[in-house]
């Protein structure tokens, strides 16, 4: 006997296509916040994901910076993490079996200090079994030498597309910072650079001080702020940047529940990543991914694609 | 290594002085995986601020599936935490980090400073549950003054253990450290030091453990944002040079892996 059942309603369709790669729906991880996955097998069911992004890789290892490397703050945290990774060999022989097991898309973060150093990691991650898309962080606040220029430099940010594209096997999302004056600028040279997808907003450069020893918080002096005080500050420059470059938009920043998420769509993103909400409950982008598959069938809505970019601005 | 993410009904609060409070959840999940010196980490309210959940020590569970914590108010989450009642849902995760290594065939001296006391119900009682006999194990108890120590005191009594107490106002026991009462002990390498408490203190005791070539054991705090290896944000500096992170390869930590000032 064969199965007879409507499948729109019991599966809506939640697939949204970031350039070449189709996701199963649009909820990733953001990097740096979701370890290698790993760390939340127990918690959650990873194949539900959309996609997952792994914390940023460099050429060599990077030890991070001394404590306190973390802080809170008013509905968000500051951090200054220093981009600790095991480096991109440690990386594939290490992590990336069990990534490749999963079988969701792995997007691998990487960062470095020269057009060469993202050359050289992209060229290591060609062939590699499992990694699904490259995630361009030209944006991390947090080591001196690394991603602000980068990210800051229309030219530079283009530049490290270009170099990343040519070595790249796999689509590539390039992660923009938002501690510039004019987004648009950055996008759209990343889109000239050959960017398959935009990705933003890595975090927002903060402070913190103790007033009782006069010194600031974190040991690193400055740190990125993330979570849902950087909302209204992320989905701006997403419905900006969306309105700007005809490449899919990725949407990060403070996201926290579903209806944060369908706003994100709306402003013109074709999916989105989850940061900070992770470490308050481990089990959040699972459950996004339910709060979107309810909204799809209780707005009878064809597919999840049909409302991105929906936002109405004008009365008529 | 089971985790779990639970919704916990708080079923009894109490003050146990003008600061410090005893919390009981009903948490059979995360109480029935729990190992003495891991933690929870638990949402001191459901809005959006304070954002992220709070590290406490597992203080002991039962057998019925209760967990309880111990915690001092010390700035907006824990004042929350002071303030809810009996019958409210609480979500807690846990349980996590590597507890204390118990070793069986060495007597132990417990040392709790201060709230550093809160894990250590749950240690006192493991050790005396794996020893038939545990009338040459010691515990060592000290505080700032009377109120930090004595609401507890009664609790570590049942298990038959050598209690030593101190304060440093001398209000309740003896007048001075836990360090001073660990010295006083006839001490010899057979020994294994547990602690948990001020850093100086912890410090200080493993000091004397060097230089008494005893095993000690410390739990160590950080701050913390996920509580599980996710963040990277609870790095502390270890003799090697390496960072190591609170919540994973911690919070308790053989004392000669990590670096002191003295
Ligand atoms: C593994 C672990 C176990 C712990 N166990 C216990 C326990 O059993 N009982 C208990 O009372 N406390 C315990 N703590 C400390 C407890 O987590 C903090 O006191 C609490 O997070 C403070 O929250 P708050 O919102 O009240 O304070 P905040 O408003 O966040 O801060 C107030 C003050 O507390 C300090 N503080 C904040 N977070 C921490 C922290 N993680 N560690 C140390 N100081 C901090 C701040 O520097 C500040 O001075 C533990 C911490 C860790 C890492
Ligand atoms: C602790 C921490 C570590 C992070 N590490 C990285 C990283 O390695 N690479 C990167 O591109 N972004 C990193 N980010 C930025 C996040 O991926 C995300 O862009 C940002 O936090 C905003 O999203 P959120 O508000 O949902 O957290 C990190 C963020 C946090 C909080
Ligand atoms: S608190 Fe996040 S890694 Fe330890």
């Amino acid at each position: 006997m064969e199965f007879v059942d409507n499948r729109e309603d019991i599966f809506p369709d939640l697939r949204v296509n970031i350039g070449s790669l189709e996701i199963a729906n649009p909820v990733m991880t953001a990097s740096g916040t979701f370890g290698y996955a790993r760390e939340f097998e127990n918690l959650m069911n990873l194949h539900r994901l959309g996609a997952v992004i792994v914390k940023g890789i460099s050429l060599h290892p990077r030890p991070g910076n001394p404590p306190p490397r973390i802080v809170e703050t008013a509905c968000g945290m500051l951090n200054a993490i220093g981009l600790q990774n095991v480096g991109v060999d440690r990386f594939i022989s290490e992590k990336m079996d069990y990534l490749a097991g999963l079988n969701i898309p792995v997007i691998v973060n990487i960062l470095g200090d020269s057009l060469a150093e993202y050359r050289e990691i992209t060229e290591r991650l060609v062939g590699v079994p499992g990694v699904a898309g490259i995630e361009v962080n030209i944006s991390c606040p947090n080591v001196k030498k690394g991603g602000v220029a980068f990210g800051t430099d229309p030219s530079m940010a283009a530049a490290v597309t270009k170099a990343v594209k040519e070595s790249a096997d796999v689509p590539v999302m390039v992660k923009l910072s938002p501690n510039v004056s004019d987004i648009t600028l950055v996008a759209r040279a990343v889109e000239d650079g050959g960017a398959d997808s935009i990705s933003l907003i890595n975090t927002l450069i903060g402070m913190a001080i103790d007033l009782k020893t006069r010194r600031p918080v974190l040991a690193n002096v400055i740190g990125g702020l993330s979570g849902p005080a950087i909302k209204p500050v992320a989905l701006r420059m997403v419905y900006q940047v969306a309105s700007s470059v005809s490449i899919p938009v990725i949407g990060i920043g403070g996201i926290e529940t579903t209806e944060d998420a369908l706003e994100f769509l709306l402003a013109g993103a074709s999916a989105i990543q989850i940061g900070t909400a992770n470490f308050i409950n481990p089990r959040v982008s699972e459950e996004i991914v339910e709060g979107i598959s309810k909204y799809v069938v209780d707005e009878k809505l064809p597919s999840i694609r049909s409302i991105i970019g929906g936002l109405s601005i004008n009365d008529g | 290594m089971s985790q779990y993410q639970e919704k916990a009904t708080v079923s009894r609060v109490e003050q146990l002085s003008a600061k410090n409070y005893r919390l009981t959840l009903d948490s059979p999940d995360i109480s029935g995986a729990a190992k003495a010196g891991q933690f929870v980490m638990i949402r001191t309210g459901l809005a959006k601020d304070p954002l992220l959940r709070r590290p406490f020590s597992i203080h002991q569970t039962s057998a019925n599936g209760q967990l309880q914590i111990y915690f001092k108010v010390v700035g907006r989450g824990t004042d929350m935490l002071a303030r809810v009642k009996a019958g409210e849902i609480m979500s807690v995760f846990g349980p996590l980090g590597r507890g204390f290594r118990i070793k069986k065939n060495s007597p132990a001296i417990i040392i709790g400073g201060g709230l550093g006391i809160a894990p250590m119900l749950f240690l006192a009682k493991s050790i005396c549950r794996l020893k038939t006999d545990c009338s040459n194990d010691h515990i060592i108890l000290g505080g700032r003054e009377r109120s930090e120590v004595e609401p507890l005191v009664n609790d570590f009594r049942q298990f038959g253990l050598r209690l030593g107490l101190a304060t440093d106002d001398g209000s309740y026991g003896h007048q001075g450290y836990v360090t001073d009462l660990l010295k006083s002990l006839e001490l010899h390498s057979e020994y294994t030091v547990y602690a948990c408490g001020p850093e100086p203190m912890m410090a200080r005791v493993y000091s004397i453990c060097k230089s008494g070539s005893m095993q000690c054991q410390v739990s160590v705090e950080s701050v913390m944002a996920c509580g599980m290896g996710a963040c990277l944000g609870c790095s502390r500096m270890t003799k090697k040079g390496t960072y190591t992170h609170v919540c994973l390869n911690g919070p308790v930590f053989n004392a000669e892996e990590l670096i002191w000032n003295s």
